[in-house]
């Protein structure tokens, strides 16, 4: 499994150095704002947005419960259709496979679409390792692959960059992967763009071997379909001669008519548009259109592993839209990079852990934890997924991969707590010592009567750095009911 | 092969044993708008949906077609043609196998097209006769495609309806654009950054 | 049902929706045999040790028509998780009663508007309020406006809008702790748009919340002081 960046620190510390950057907390939070905005714009004049909400979930169940013999299906009707279908259980062998046509056409480059499975695989590491060059094509990872950077956001993995620090990017590095930019090259969008145009077109037009993803992969026609903004997936599925296709196992779409469903909730989630500018559909090889030569790889990594999930598997519902980064309040603040992944924000929290397992890594376990449980994120989920459910979930299979072995301090906390709570008796004892204590440490302070707290030493320091303490009341309110009976409310 | 097992043999049996007994049909609602009827306004709103994304969109009646391609062909253009385009395009070059380097020489192509959308602003290609293989209409940077008014449906679903899945199709909402710069669209990128939409009808 | 919280750190808000309960002709209890809805162990993970504190709740809220707690978030709690917690512990009998006890358990607001039926429940409060709809009664249960609704019948009442006012306030149990200086920059922006909407006091339907927003905006020493709602219904 390689999803996760390398050396990335858990949660908690990678947030606390991003939450400093205070560029790129306005990069983000005006990317962010933009996005929800206009997402908010175009679902609500779709009237049946929730019933097309329905229906895609319901599809997606469908697909994931029955998933082998959809595969099958799929396998069957592409085979059809004149493509070659592999199959890899890991990122290892999805990658072997692609190595390999490559090098069975002799090229040394092959352009690609962005594609969140060759993200995750490291397809990129590993060609480079072997020396072939991927030219990432779309605009934004473009920007990501000059500036050696990591991607972090899903729809738009440069979303950490602003216009000026892109116009760098691109003035630094253009000219060491291919035509240079322009010398008078500002900082305009529409410059920027033009540079990355001129840039990546040499490369189009010499291209033998094009590698994409898929958003969907249709079992009863063996169709794919890429959607996109700018053009260079059209590019790259068009004019090669040989095109190989990522595909992860739960991208299936029983019927081409289920596509009436995707194609409305998709756009307006993402990228908030009624229809992004360009999607692509090809099943297999068409005579004298586009490449002759046909590869679609079905990848597990981690995949199955997610299905077994009864609560989790939901998670294979999603089609990337990004919906849920974009209205997170924690992935606005900390940004994609925090998560570890290319699978940042709510989905990353949840669909990373799925895939890898928890009780391994410090680093996965810290995912379900990087939530507030605010539930914005299922709101706008176009598949329904029930993201905070899910990560209360993963939370008890952290708390329980190690159980039998040394409690850590906190479940020693929350263990004392629970003891507490199942007795009032119990409780009430303890709120007399922690009442007690409160009034104590009042009094320490030298400020009787003071009803909050600047500082807590010890674990409750995480609190106090920023934020007043409350005092334990004097009286509870149980010892009020004891008193009074509830009469002089 | 690893371990003698193959990877598809691998990955099925993972997917049974991940299902398990959870294995059930689910049932599919499908009460959203699948159906809806073209109206006059049906035709109005994919003419001003198409222009929402800063494409140029002209009407005419069928038989000015032929006037408008030439009024929005730049003078002296070369443009691409398919074969089975049913209107005269001057300055017409025929999509005799053109190499990617010969279209991106070219000042722009001229098509048909197969479903317009009204609710989105997309148009369809499904690359037949009068469309085209899919390059013709990407490598040049100034696209003229004609759409008749009957050819315009109300909604995605009645779009899937008519369309064959085990064709290439191109769908086309707007001139090529790009939100990756602080997610703000900008038209023209890879794809024709001039699209012109001729609505005949 | 008060919450662990309010009962040992926010009693006037527990004791205000005693008061407003019996100006309206309520017939208050407090059973005695009640702690926590078990929240704060489920949401870090630890279900099974929360099996035997929803025990406790259904045993001490067995019987009564209806359960009422100022708090969306304990209200969901029950509500959503008792059920999961019920699945975990593998007790059929125990999952029967939590089915019986969870849909009778009701916000402040959802009580006061859907079974009660009253909008106007005679409050009297001349301040410049803002109102935080916090995530869980938002969300989770959909109270949607009814608390602005019961809100806008107070005599005297200012309401100002709150900017960005759906969006969490970092609080989230123990996010607050875990992830503490994200919790706190996104407390840091709620606190902000407390302070721009120019009111004096920030009401809320969780004491939580609250705790955390008013702790910030302490700390800035805004002078915006942070009010339950039920202290608000009940101010005369
Ligand atoms: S989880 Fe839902 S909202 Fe998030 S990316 Fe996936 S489909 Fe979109």
């Amino acid at each position: 499994m390689t999803s996760t960046f390398v050396g990335m620190p858990a949660f908690p510390e990678a947030a606390r150095t991003a939450l400093g950057d205070s560029q790129l907390r306005a990069n983000l939070a005006h990317a962010t704002s933009t996005i929800r905005a206009k997402r908010a714009r175009v679902v609500g004049e779709v009237d049946d947005w929730e019933q097309l909400r329905l229906a895609g979930a319901a599809v997606k169940d469908d697909v994931l419960l029955h998933l082998d013999e959809h595969l099958v299906r799929l396998e069957e009707a592409l085979t059809a259709n004149g493509a070659v279908v592999h199959w890899a259980r890991d990122a290892e062998e999805a990658c072997a496979v692609v190595a390999e046509v490559a090098r069975s056409h002799g090229v040394d480059e092959v352009v690609k679409v962005k594609s969140m499975a060759t993200a995750e695989i490291e397809l990129n590491e590993h060609l480079e390792a072997l020396g072939i060059a991927a030219w990432e094509t779309d605009l934004a990872e473009l920007i990501v692959q000059l500036g050696e950077d990591l991607p972090s956001h899903i729809l738009v993995p440069a979303i950490h960059r602003n216009r000026a620090e892109i116009r760098q990017i691109f003035t630094d590095r253009m000219a060491a992967a291919g035509r240079p930019a322009p010398d008078d090259l500002t900082d305009e969008p529409a410059r920027l763009a033009e540079a990355a145009r001129l840039h990546l077109r040499e490369k189009f037009l010499r291209a033998k071997v094009g590698v994409s993803g898929a958003n969907f992969a249709v079992a009863d026609s063996g169709t794919l379909v890429v959607v996109e903004s700018e053009g260079n997936g059209r590019m790259c599925l068009t004019l090669p001669e040989v095109l190989v296709s990522v595909v992860g196992i739960e991208k299936v779409l029983p019927t081409w008519s289920d596509l009436e469903v995707f194609l409305q909730l998709l756009p307006r989630s993402s990228t908030g548009e009624r229809m992004n500018p360009y999607t692509s559909t090809w099943a297999g090889v068409q005579p004298g259109d586009g490449p002759q030569e046909v590869h679609v790889v079905l990848l597990d990594n981690g995949r199955t592993r997610a299905l077994a999930d009864e609560v989790g598997r939901q998670a294979l519902r999603c089609i990337r839209c990004s919906a849920c980064l974009n209205v997170c309040p924690v992935y606005e603040r900390t940004g994609g990079h925090s998560y570890g992944s290319v699978y940042p924000g709510p989905i990353g929290a949840i669909l990373n852990p799925l895939l890898r397992g928890v009780g391994t890594d410090e680093q996965t376990d810290s995912l379900p934890y990087a939530s507030s449980l605010c539930g914005a994120c299922y709101e706008v989920c176009p598949v329904r997924i029930d993201i905070p459910s899910v990560l209360v979930d993963l939370r008890a299979q952290v708390v329980d991969a190690p159980r039998g072995g040394i409690p850590k301090p906190e479940a020693v906390a929350l263990q004392a707590a629970a003891a507490a709570f199942s007795s009032a008796a119990r409780m009430s004892l303890a709120e007399k010592v922690s009442g007690f204590a409160g009034r104590l440490l009042g009094w320490q302070l030298g400020r009787r009567g003071r009803t909050s707290l600047r500082r807590i030493p010890g674990p409750g320091a995480g609190w106090t750095d920023a934020r007043d303490a409350p005092l334990p009341a004097a009286e509870s309110f149980r010892s009020w009911w004891k008193r009074t009976g509830g009469r002089d409310a | 092969m690893r371990d003698g097992v193959s990877a598809r043999d691998d990955i099925l049996r993972d997917v049974r044993r991940a299902v398990g007994e959870a294995r059930r049909p689910v049932d599919v609602p499908r009460d959203y708008r699948r159906e809806r009827v073209v109206e006059a306004a049906t035709v109005d709103l994919f003419a001003e949906r198409v222009a929402d994304y800063r494409a140029e969109v002209v009407r005419c009646s069928l038989d000015e077609v032929e006037a408008r391609i030439a009024a929005a062909l730049p003078p002296h253009a070369q443009v691409v043609v398919p074969d089975g385009l049913p209107w005269a395009v001057p300055g017409a070059v025929p999509d005799d196998r053109l190499t990617p380097a010969h279209l991106d020489g070219l000042d722009g192509v001229v098509t048909g097209a197969t479903v317009g959308i009204a609710e989105t602003g997309t148009i369809v290609l499904s690359h037949g006769p009068g469309e085209g293989r899919r390059a013709i209409t990407l490598v040049p940077d100034l696209h003229v495609c004609v759409v008749r008014a009957d050819q315009v449906v109300a909604g995605v679903p009645d779009a899937i309806r008519l369309l064959d899945p085990t064709r290439p199709t191109t769908w086309i909402s707007g001139p090529s654009a790009t939100s990756d710069i602080e997610l703000d669209r900008v038209e023209g990128v890879h794809g024709p950054r001039t699209l012109l939409v001729i609505l005949a009808g | 049902m008060v919450t662990c919280l309010n009962d040992a750190l926010f009693p006037d808000a527990a004791k205000a929706v005693v008061r407003l309960l019996h100006r309206l002709g309520v017939d208050v209890e407090f059973p005695e045999g009640q702690t926590c809805c078990g929240q704060p162990m489920v949401n870090t993970g630890y279900v099974e040790e929360a099996v035997p504190v929803v025990r406790n709740f259904v045993d001490a809220f067995a019987g009564y028509d209806a359960v009422v707690t100022p708090s969306g978030s304990c209200a969901g709690c029950v509500r959503h998780q008792h059920a999961i917690v019920g699945r975990r512990s593998g007790d059929v009998a125990l999952q029967e009663r939590i089915a019986e006890t969870s849909p009778r358990v009701y916000e402040l607001s959802e009580f006061l508007v859907d079974v009660l039926g009253v909008e106007d429940v005679g409050a009297s409060f001349p301040h410049t309020v803002t109102y935080h709809p916090t995530c869980h009664s938002l969300r989770l249960l959909g109270v949607g406006d009814r608390p602005t609704r019961l809100l806008s019948q107070v005599r005297g009442l200012r309401l100002r809008e709150l900017p960005q006012a759906s969006e969490c306030c970092g609080f989230g149990g123990t996010f607050a702790v875990k992830n503490a200086d994200t919790s706190v920059a996104m407390g840091s922006d709620k606190a902000r748009h407390v302070r721009e909407s120019g009111a004096e006091v920030l009401v809320a339907g969780d004491s939580s919340c609250l705790m955390h927003i008013g702790g910030l905006l302490g700390r800035q020493r805004s002078g915006v002081r942070v009010m339950h709602l039920a202290e608000v219904l009940a101010s005369t």
